[in-house]
């Protein structure tokens, strides 16, 4: 599939187009009412929706998803469940799950990549399936019309960054610091360099994520990379104070950017 | 004493594949790690200097060789015919065999230049193994350990206080071994650049199946040497028990290729292993990625991590390393199990027949020898020894 047929790729143009940084929203699937609160998000004008995929054992994840992937785990969500919740809900943003490896294991390649399909899924991104590992989901994913979203570390030297950049398809994935997903008060002081590093060697569009919480760390990237990702933000929230609270926050970030 | 004697033989492959298992599933951050500790650990390996210590701390630090005892009074109690040894690592300095991975794992860490270890523990023996070594040479020690492990452990906790370790206690999961893990390797994400994670199973991502076998495989190799001096040939079965896996390769890797010694693995059955509560992921789980590498996992139809069980901190794992699960598939490996009560029993009956209080973990190793075939000669690996055990083994046996 080329990537100008890619529906993550197209998002990226579009908010380009109307001279905005893409914004990519994460919501914890099962996590209390998820219709609702993927709808809040799409309403309020998210360009891209992850849908986190809750797992047992999340390393990629801080005590925000941890606890509601637990959350969501607990209440029976299953991905059979999910899946099928994700593909009757028609939204106007393309989904794009976050999950891990074993969930894709699990099931195996080509059934886990006919599920998301039928999921109506534009992506997919498995946070522990780096590079060396990743080419039979891609092609099996791509055999049906999704991306893999691959992502890069700042450990990454850029030798391997252009290597991973020539594998993405919808977007490359940046992840702003060493470390676990989750709200930080503070970015790395050389993270727009990285990002700029990053784009010259990508021809996909590259999101920023990991860390990022307020419209004030938003703006501050607005520019610097094609999109930013806001993840345990919007999870927290959305527990604490439920879908009109996320949509307000949503609103805030979109027109940081 | 020769180390690294033997030449490295595949698998794993250049990708750490040991036929379908193994491999490197882990965030990006920590690729470029592997890619160091690799290249690392192959210097090392090649080093008279690294070997040269390693062997001098093995010998007069850690008390190597370890005895191989003829187990006579267990062997006619249980009413066996085949003469039993026991490969005795319990009597290793920090009492298991997983000083002979940290030692090893300790040394590299302080030629790549990093100050800071992080380690995660089941019994609370390989986090000890660390926090000794760290102290030896006077790194930073910090050990992730399941909650439920803290309680059910505690002397080990203490003992890797004193020896200057922090040990972090973790709240998450099912508050064991497999939780450390996700725990350590959530630090390892954090502080790549400056902290060195030593791992103590056979498992994990790729350089790690291969370095702590090849630090671990002196065991067998020891085994073969003793054997034949004591009997004049190998002996016909290895027993092992197997949690992560690191006794049981260790003991094992000598073998793998011998065509007339029979390799037993030993897993926890728990309550039993129709119950649904124990760590059987060799002979019940199906394969599956978790820390880091594809192996036989414990798993439910969502392909949700399950919950393991065991009496036995160490054994309560619902993994297993890739190059168990891949001997496994080769048919090398037979699968036994012992349930918390038969390992219970066995502890007994190895304490009032020659002496020796023996971990939990290792009880499920004597606890299968009713189940051998009949064989003339099998050497049972030892793998450490129960004090740590003393709390849970009396509750047990009050109930």
């Amino acid at each position: 599939m080329s990537p100008e047929m890619s529906r993550l790729s197209n998002a990226f143009s579009n908010a380009r187009a109307e001279g905005r940084t893409a914004l990519v929203c994460y919501a914890m699937g099962g996590d209390g009412d998820t219709a609702k609160l993927l709808r809040a998000i799409d309403d309020a004008g998210a360009d891209v929706i992850e849908l986190g995929l809750p797992f047992s054992d999340p390393i990629a994840d801080g005590p925000t998803l941890q606890a509601a992937a637990t959350r969501a785990l607990k209440s029976g969500m299953t991905f059979k469940l999910l899946f099928a919740e994700a593909g009757s809900l028609k939204l106007r943003a393309p989904l794009v799950s976050m999950g891990y490896m074993n969930q894709v294991e699990s099931m195996g390649v080509s059934v886990f990549a006919a599920a998301a399909a039928r999921a109506g899924l534009a992506g997919v991104i498995v946070p522990d399936l780096p590079l060396e590992e990743a080419q039979p989901v891609r092609e099996a994913l791509a055999a049906v019309g999704i991306d893999l979203v691959p992502l890069v570390a700042p450990t990454t030297s850029p030798e391997r960054a252009a290597r991973i950049a020539a594998t993405a398809r919808g977007f490359l994935y940046y992840v702003s610091v060493t470390g676990v997903t989750g709200a930080r008060t503070a970015l790395p002081e050389d993270l727009a360099a990285r990002l700029r590093d990053l784009r010259a060697l990508s021809a996909a569009p590259v999101a920023v994520g990991f860390g990022i919480s307020s419209p004030e760390q938003a703006a501050a990237l607005k520019g610097h990379a094609d999109g930013i990702v806001v993840g345990s933000a919007i999870v927290a929230l959305h527990h604490a104070e439920g879908a009109a609270a996320v949509a307000a926050l949503v609103r805030s970030l979109r027109a940081a950017l | 004493m020769k180390i690294f004697d033997r030449e490295t033989q595949s698998p794993p492959d250049a990708r750490g594949r040991f036929g379908q298992f193994g491999g490197r599933f882990v965030p990006e951050t920590l690729i470029p790690a592997l890619d160091e500790l690799e290249a690392a650990w192959t210097l090392a390996r090649a080093d008279p200097g690294y070997r040269k210590e390693l062997t001098d701390l093995l010998e007069n630090y850690a008390g190597r060789p370890t005895p191989l005892f003829q187990a006579e009074r267990l062997v006619k109690a249980l009413g066996l015919q085949a003469r039993v040894y026991l490969k005795r690592e319990d009597l290793l300095h920090t009492g298991a065999h997983k000083l002979n991975n940290t030692l090893g794992q300790a040394l590299l860490a302080r030629r790549m230049g990093k100050k800071r270890i992080i380690a995660e523990t089941g019994a609370g023996q390989h986090g000890v193994a660390t926090a000794t070594v760290c102290a030896l040479l006077g790194l930073e020690c910090v050990v992730y350990m399941g909650a439920e492990d803290v309680v059910r452990q505690s002397p080990n906790v203490t003992r890797m206080g004193l020896l200057g370790a922090e040990v972090r206690p973790v709240e998450a999961g099912s508050r064991t071994l497999k939780d450390a893990m996700n725990e350590a390797i959530r630090d390892w994400v954090t502080n790549v650049r400056s902290t060195y994670y030593c791992i103590g199973s056979a498992a994990g991502p790729h350089p790690y199946p291969l370095l702590v076998r090849e630090l671990q495989k002196i065991i067998g190799e020891e085994i073969a040497e003793q054997s034949l001096a004591r009997e004049g040939r190998l002996p016909d079965a290895i027993v092992a028990c197997v949690g992560g896996g690191s006794n049981a390769i260790g003991a094992f890797h000598r073998f793998a290729s011998e065509k007339n010694t029979r390799l037993f693995g030993v897993e926890a059955a728990g309550h039993g292993l129709d119950s649904g509560k124990h760590g059987a992921s060799l002979a019940r789980g199906r394969p599956g990625v978790l820390h880091g590498s594809r192996s036989y996992l414990l798993q439910t139809d969502d392909g949700q991590v399950a919950e393991a069980h065991s009496i036995s901190a160490g054994l309560d794992y619902p993994g297993v390393g890739p190059e168990l699960s891949h001997l496994r598939d080769l048919g090398k490996l037979e699968l036994l199990a012992a349930t918390d009560v038969e390992a219970l029993q066995a502890f007994q009956d190895l304490a009032s027949t020659e002496g020796i209080l023996c971990a939990l973990e290792t009880a499920h190793a004597i606890a299968a020898l009713r189940y051998l075939p009949k064989l003339e000669f099998v050497v049972v690996n030892l793998s450490g020894r129960g004090d740590k055990d003393l709390d849970t083994i009396a509750k047990a046996l009050l109930k």
